[in-house]
């Protein structure tokens, strides 16, 4: 399973990438493996706020639909509108062309609720077990 | 032993043995003494002989004898023989929903053509392989309305049917809508008064084409208003006026329902019938209810599967866009057998051979003294009547000339007792129109 | 093969009209009709019936196929049913006669079915009334929530919540959000019963009901049913009977009797109306007094003169939540059925179901992983991780079976059963059948060890190899026509 250094990670499997006060949030190899071939992505609208931890993307393969948890609070300031026409990159490119949304960060604290890379590289043993 | 049960004594035997218990009781343990039935009280079984002839006696208390007039959105068409030989095949009535595709092309190919017959009727993108009945299909359109636009208003032209509308009603009592119904003017949808209430709170416009008065509406401009708040224009049709109207797709509708009964089934004392929906393709993965869809196979063949499943409940549970789980399939397949049978021509010239007979019909009322025809709207295989007399009393006088003589209105509309729904169909002769214009003379 | 449409030919006719025998003129004005035609296929008679035959052919099915679809109940459909449905005193009845004034007396055959029906439900079940309307199981299931809302507004209950076991079908939990009720999944213990610490723990006074599959979803019988009743009604639950499963219980109890207010029955079940490649159903709510005056509208009734009618003066019934009286050509079905088998014939029936079940169970254990160690009811659940450590899922097992021409068992359900096979072969199943059946599945855990890689061409023998269902779900196509 490929995981990204400098990103940070929650338990259900979405990583986020900041820079300045944006983060680029996506789903993790692990993720995108579990669900299989994705099939359709329904992302938030811009504008939309956002809380910690919860649901504001579903993402559909044949025999699944999955929420995906916020990792951190924040306004949509972007969404990745190319997932509309192929949302095969979330299995193809998870950590870069297949990212979904970006937010605006409200609060940077936030990010002691989530694990580092090596924290979640220790995390995806323990589950694996 | 009856005859659905194939073991015999000797098997039975060997089959404990296997499972290492000494009789057929020793396999319901798990059933506690104090669970077991305080009662079982049923009649013995009989021979098939006997149970048909017992049926076939019930039957015959009913009067299938009358010459029908009635409609109401369920009407009496004519349906060639092959269409039932066809589905009586096993293989299409023994089978179950198509989980297994590679083994099930059939039902799935017969599915995928009932969506296109329903498409290219309505002029709208996408179908789905059907719901249980034109009412019920109405109530999940308003749901996935509700879905889609995140609000819970909804505006309810007065001549959708009654029976649908209380259909909906029961539904949502429990949910916190708010339910706006309309007036009729004219026999048509009120405009005046959907617009005063359509606003950006507003999920969805319903109506329906033609509407429970039988009369024809073009619900373009409603539409076109709707669509500039943000809400949803729903509109439930009759299939076989399509072979002549406005479709809803022309209209500008986002989604269509509508009851299927006429594509080919008999009436059956209410069902099963057959709920159609069809909407435009950007909202396809809100839309309830099995979908049929086109792919390949491994060596890229044509194949069907379903599709878009992760919508159901079967996947989603609780978050699913229905709880709707088997449909009408063997109805939409029935239905889709007819279509083909009736093909592009005979569809155009059911449609007029309905309108022309109901047009003799209305003529020949207008014609008896006191009857008052209303001209204002246009109207398709049914229309209401203004009779001298309380039309349930005319009709319970009818009944007994053997005439089904229509609907009286005013058992869903107060106020409107005077008032006799009449369809014709193609099945009715010129003959049957004039005899019963002459009881009808008689009883009033 | 062609589609209907692509076989098409301009001029082509399926069947004729008859000639016009009215001759006056009838026209709609212009800004009403369609511009363009609709384009329905244009074939002949002939076309026509062998299109859909060679289609047929197509299928898997009872009639052709052992079908031990696990939880879908494929027994045999009585072909003398067949013709009961097609009784022409019923099949061209119009649902709206006895709505005209004195027209009950024009359908009293029909409302003595439907009258008769509910009665035998009712004896069958240990409960006080039938509503026969709700057209499939899932739709009795809403109706029966909302009759459980409709009780506990009447009592002025603040209620929030309905208990659903994790092996539930998923209709449960959908039923219970459209009705308003959030749910709470309760996981099943190491036997397959449901986790009573949980249960317990999620017991508020918030609980507006538990939906209950009896037996469940897995083939058994819940030991604690009793207990659970008492801890339910203790906060003026109310009891949801599932009766997906009433086939392996019928004769043996009631749910009446055992603690359940409310049930439904799917028809196509237990009373083996056809399943019609997905339809229609039918999906009967019985009830016990607590609820009947909750039913839907219409009623049918028995007057003192022994007239059945049609009644809709109930003041506190929910209203209507279908448009008449139930899929009555599937109710017809049923009754007959329900007749010919009578008291000993449905007491057999179930018998025979439960001792199929454990038969093919015991005689499969040594080769597939049992899901629950016990006696089952008429279905057993295995678990293919044996196989699947070798490289062959259950869906790859499922592909082999349908090359040896029986359909498979229903494979990735329950949910909770990893890799999961669900077998039920009904009763109407005979030993030799089961007992090819069971070689087929022999043979495929030995394939699995031998030569795991070939499973992934099967079937090989059908109309089409497997379908790319990826590429349905993105290119969607669901239409011969494209309109936009």
């Amino acid at each position: 399973m490929e995981i990204i250094e400098h990103y940070l990670y929650t338990k259900e499997h979405e990583w986020i990438n900041i820079e300045d006060n944006i983060g680029t949030i996506g789903i993790t190899d692990y993720a995108q493996s579990a669900l299989g071939d994705i099939t359709f992505v329904e992302l938030p609208s811009q504008d939309s706020e956002v809380e910690q931890f919860e649901e504001f993307v579903s993402v559909e393969s044949v025999k699944a639909a999955s929420d995906i948890f916020a990792p951190m609070s924040g306004r949509v300031i972007e969404v990745n509108s190319k997932l509309e026409e192929n949302p095969g990159l979330i299995n193809r490119y998870c950590y870069t062309k297949g990212w979904l949304v970006k937010i605006e960060i409200t609060s940077m604290e936030e990010t002691s609720n989530l694990m580092t890379a090596e924290e979640y590289e220790s995390y995806l043993e323990s589950i694996e077990q | 032993m009856n005859p659905y049960i194939a073991n015999t004594p000797l098997e039975v035997q060997e089959m404990l043995k296997v499972i290492g218990v000494k009789s057929i009781d020793d396999l319901f343990v798990d059933i506690k003494h104090s669970l077991r039935p305080k009662s079982f009280d049923l009649p013995e079984g009989l021979s098939e002989l006997e149970v048909v002839r017992r049926v076939v006696s019930m039957g015959l208390k009913n009067n299938i004898h009358l010459v029908p007039f009635v409609g109401g959105g369920f009407y009496d068409h004519f349906i060639p023989s092959a269409v039932d030989a066809l589905i009586s095949r096993g293989e299409f009535y023994t089978a179950y929903t198509p989980y297994q595709p590679e083994c099930a092309q059939g039902t799935l190919q017969s599915l995928f053509e009932f969506q296109s017959s329903i498409c290219t009727l309505t002029e709208m993108d996408v179908a789905n392989a059907s719901l249980y009945d034109g009412g019920t299909a109405l109530y999940e359109a308003m749901m996935m309305a509700i879905r889609l636009t995140d609000r819970t208003k909804i505006i309810m032209d007065g001549g959708v049917s009654p029976i649908y509308r209380k259909i909906l009603k029961t539904y949502t009592s429990h949910l916190h809508f708010e339910f706006i119904e309309t007036p009729v003017i004219h026999g048509q949808a009120s405009r005046e008064d959907i617009l005063k209430h359509l606003d950006d709170k507003t999920a969805a416009v319903i109506v329906q084409n033609p509407n429970f008065f039988g009369v024809i509406d073009d619900h373009s401009d409603i539409f076109d208003q709707v669509h500039k708040v943000g809400a949803m224009a729903l509109s439930s049709v009759y299939p076989v006026a399509l072979g002549l109207l406005k479709t809803p797709g022309a209209m500008g509708a986002d989604i269509v329902t509508g009851e299927g009964q006429s594509m080919g089934l008999p009436l059956n004392f209410g069902g099963p019938y057959l709920g159609f929906m069809a909407a435009r393709k950007k909202f396809i993965r809100k839309m309830p209810g099995r979908i049929v869809g086109e792919t390949l196979d491994g060596q890229g063949r044509r194949a069907f599967v379903n599709t878009l499943q992760a919508r159901e409940q079967h996947i989603r549970r609780e978050k699913a866009t229905s709880n709707i789980c088997t449909n009408v399939s063997l109805c939409a397949v029935q239905s889709a057998i007819y279509m083909s049978m009736l093909g592009k021509e005979g569809l155009k010239e059911l449609a007029q051979l309905n309108l022309q007979k109901a047009e003799f019909m209305r003529q020949e009322l207008g014609k008896i003294p006191g009857v008052i025809v209303k001209r204002s709207s246009p109207t398709f295989n049914e229309f209401a009547v203004v009779l001298p007399k309380d039309a349930s009393v005319v009709v319970g006088g009818m009944i007994k000339k053997g005439f089904a003589a229509g609907f009286p209105l005013g058992r869903y509309y107060p106020g409107m007792e005077k008032y006799l729904l009449v369809a014709v169909t193609e099945k009715r002769t010129k003959q049957e129109i004039l005899d019963y214009i002459k009881a009808l003379k008689d009883v009033l | 093969m062609k589609l209907i449409f692509e076989k098409s030919v301009q001029g082509r006719r399926g069947f004729r009209l008859p000639a016009s025998d009215v001759n006056v003129k009838a026209e709609i004005p212009a800004k009403y009709l369609r511009v363009n035609d609709a384009q329905l296929p244009e074939v002949s008679e002939l076309d026509a019936v062998r299109h859909y035959t060679h289609l047929s052919q197509k299928n898997f099915s009872i009639d052709t196929h052992f079908y031990p679809l696990g939880s879908c109940t494929m027994k045999y459909n009585p072909k003398f049913t067949e013709g009961l449905a097609r009784v022409s005193s019923f099949m061209n009845l119009h649902p709206l006669l006895p709505q005209l004034e004195g027209g009950e007396t024009l359908t009293q055959g029909a409302l003595e079915v439907l009258y008769d029906l509910e009665q035998l439900m009712c004896a069958m079940t240990g409960f006080d009334a039938f509503t026969l309307q709700p057209l499939a199981g899932a739709h009795g299931e809403l109706t029966g929530i909302m009759l459980m809302a409709a009780y506990h507004q009447s009592k002025g209950n603040k209620k929030k919540y309905i208990i659903i076991p994790d092996s539930a079908h998923g209709t449960n939990p959908a039923s219970a959000a459209i009705a308003g009720y959030e749910t709470i999944s309760i996981p099943s213990d190491k036997n397959g019963n449901m986790d009573l610490a949980k249960l317990k723990e999620a017991i508020t006074p918030e609980v507006a009901g538990l939906m209950m599959t009896v037996p469940s979803t897995l083939g058994l019988f819940e030991n604690n049913i009793d207990e659970i009743a008492k801890l339910i009604h203790g906060v003026d639950g109310i009891m949801y009977y599932d009766g997906a499963n009433l086939n392996a219980v019928l004769g043996r109890c009631r749910p009446g009797d055992i603690g359940f207010d409310v049930m439904h029955i799917n028809t196509h079940k237990t009373f083996t109306t056809p399943h019609g490649g997905g339809g229609p159903g039918a999906g009967p709510v019985g009830v016990n007094k607590k609820l009947e005056k909750f039913l839907p509208i219409s009623r049918v009734i028995r007057r003192s003169n022994g007239q059945f009618a049609l009644s809709y003066d109930f003041p506190d019934s929910i209203g209507y939540i279908a448009p008449f009286y139930g899929n009555f050509g599937l109710l017809i079905r049923a009754y007959g059925y329900i007749l010919m088998l009578g008291k000993q014939g449905l007491i057999d029936t179930t018998n025979h179901a439960v001792l199929n079940a454990n038969y093919m169970k015991e005689r499969l254990k040594p080769y597939y992983k049992l899901a629950y160690e016990r006696i089952c009811m008429h279905e057993s659940v295995f678990s293919a991780t044996l196989q699947a450590d070798r490289g062959v899922h259950a869906i790859d097992l499922a592909k082999y079976l349908i090359d040896q021409g029986v359909h498979p068992p229903t494979v990735y359900f329950p949910l909770i059963v990893p890799e999961a096979i669900m077998i039920e072969p009904t009763e109407s199943e005979s030993k030799p059948v089961m007992d090819e059946f069971i070689d087929f599945m022999i043979q495929a855990d030995q394939l699995s060890k031998d030569n795991p890689a070939v499973f992934k061409d099967f079937p090989k023998t059908m109309p089409i190899s497997r379908p790319d269902e990826v590429k349905a779900a993105r290119d969607i196509k669901t239409s011969f026509f494209h309109h936009s």
